[in-house]
């Protein structure tokens, strides 16, 4: 049974520029959820830099990916937002003014006043090999995830990387295949050292196989695999197998952005610079998804978009009310919002 | 300009600006000045080489700016650390002299280099 969500505002993206609108927004006294594809906070700071130092944070001349987020966190933690993780929005429809629906392919349904696009480079959706006539396959006898073990009990399985993904799915389904070769391009993981030793004890027990090298060509019909060729250093192997499991980590895709009738510009949301709404009244664009003239893909950036973008969602929220600006350093009521008055 | 009206100080700061000859998958050549010390993925994209993607912004953390480097270049350049090595992992039609281009820092050494493009990072 798929449940309704009521909530003044809809943050698609829990990245920084998502993070940092909750601040915004909650000093207006407006309510967030956030969604996000990926199954942790962050966005591109935790996916891909998580370690790595950013420079150019005002007033913090060194920050981590994973530092910033937890700093953000920490900022935005009054405003008690709610995080619905590892969920795509799917669909987004205007029903009329100040009133969206929104739905993930989790089956949640959002209605909400505002909608704010703050989804970065898209969605992180894994990498599909370059494999020559791969499509048919897909979702049929290839799978990019597993939501049912079940479905491959039985099925000679094809595994493909070195990382924790790779992995864990070849400890996990190895029990109940009826043989598991996990394929990767050098006899080294960046995976768990302690997956990796599990792994290598199921090989030297003849339980699954480990095979180096790469995927050259897939045989099969009507989506169904029969057998895939490694190519390794030397030969080429031909290895039977029912379904293929590849796991190369994820890529940003614009995803279902694109379909749901607001105007783009090059896979980027076109924006009024004093609002940082779209071309749909109540729906706003934040971020690196977002262009205008001078447009500088910086988090700095996202932070001023989200700050103007809540002074317009106020509008929508409480269209009755007259809005006040107020510094937090000065305002009692936003200190009282902020739990330091 | 010819070399006779060229100035001085424009001569000497071409003959410290290696030239790196990329080739696209579909055989389309580029070559193109490299600025010391910086990167053959961020000369890659400010001539508008196709290929590349580098999603990342150069942090070795995505593989989308994989280049295949000559195999006669290939012991100037030198093999990926394993940090590098490990986001090779994630991309395809890995070769033995497959480098992230962001990890290249381009050197005098490097006059002349010869990469290949790939016709897909993964996206």
């Amino acid at each position: 049974m798929s449940e309704t969500i009521k909530t003044d505002v809809v943050i698609i993206g829990a990245g920084p520029v998502g993070l940092f609108a909750v601040f915004e927004l909650g000093l207006l006294d407006i309510k967030a959820h956030l969604i996000d594809i990926l199954d942790k906070i962050g966005g591109q700071c935790a996916e891909l830099y998580p370690e790595k130092p950013i420079y150019d944070i005002p007033g913090i001349p060194y920050i981590t990916g994973i530092g910033l987020t937890e700093a953000l966190m920490e900022q935005i933690k009054p405003f008690n937002p709610t995080f619905h993780l590892g969920e795509m929005v799917t669909t987004m429809t205007k029903l009329g003014d100040a009133h969206f629906k929104v739905a993930t392919d989790a089956g949640k349904t959002f209605e909400c006043k505002c909608v704010v696009i703050a989804a970065g480079g898209g969605s992180f959706q894994p990498k599909r090999p370059p494999i020559v006539g791969i499509e048919p396959y897909e979702e049929k006898s290839v799978f990019y995830a597993v939501r049912k073990m079940e479905n491959f009990r039985g099925k000679k399985l094809l595994i493909v990387g070195g990382g924790d993904s790779a992995l864990d799915w070849t400890l996990n389904l190895q029990p109940i295949a009826k043989r598991l070769t996990l394929v990767h391009r050098r006899d080294e993981f960046r995976g768990a050292p302690d997956s990796v030793n599990k792994m290598r004890a199921l090989v030297a027990a003849g339980d699954m196989d480990l095979k180096i090298g790469q995927v050259a060509a897939l045989e099969g019909g009507d989506g169904q695999l029969t057998a895939a060729q490694i190519k390794g250093k030397e030969a080429t192997d031909r290895i039977e197998c029912d379904a293929m499991l590849p796991f190369f980590g994820l890529t940003m895709k614009l995803g279902p952005v694109a379909d749901w009738g607001i105007k783009m510009e090059d896979e980027l949301i076109p924006v009024d610079t004093g609002t940082f709404e779209t071309n749909i009244p109540g729906l706003f664009a934040i971020g690196d998804i977002n262009t205008y003239p001078g447009k500088l893909k910086l988090i700095l950036s996202g932070f001023h978009e989200g700050a103007l973008m809540a002074q317009k969602a106020f509008h929508y929220v409480y269209p009755e009310k007259r809005l006040v600006f107020q510094y937090t350093t000065s305002s009692t009521s936003l200190q009282k919002k902020l739990g330091v008055a | 300009m010819s070399l006779q009206e060229a100035s001085p100080a424009v001569e000497a700061k071409k003959e410290t600006m290696p030239k790196i000859t990329y080739i696209e998958h579909d055989g389309t050549e580029h070559t193109v000045e490299a600025e010391l010390g910086s990167t053959v993925m961020e000369t890659a994209l400010k001539n508008d080489i196709g290929g590349i993607v580098a999603e990342c912004g150069g942090g070795c953390t995505c593989a989308t700016c994989l280049v295949h480097v000559d195999e006669k270049w290939f012991p100037v350049v030198g093999p990926p650390s394993e940090e590098e090595n490990q986001m090779l992992d994630t991309a395809f039609e890995v070769t033995e002299t497959s480098r992230l281009s962001c990890q290249i820092k381009v050197t005098e050494k490097l006059d002349g280099l010869i990469v290949r493009t790939p016709s897909y990072q993964g996206r």
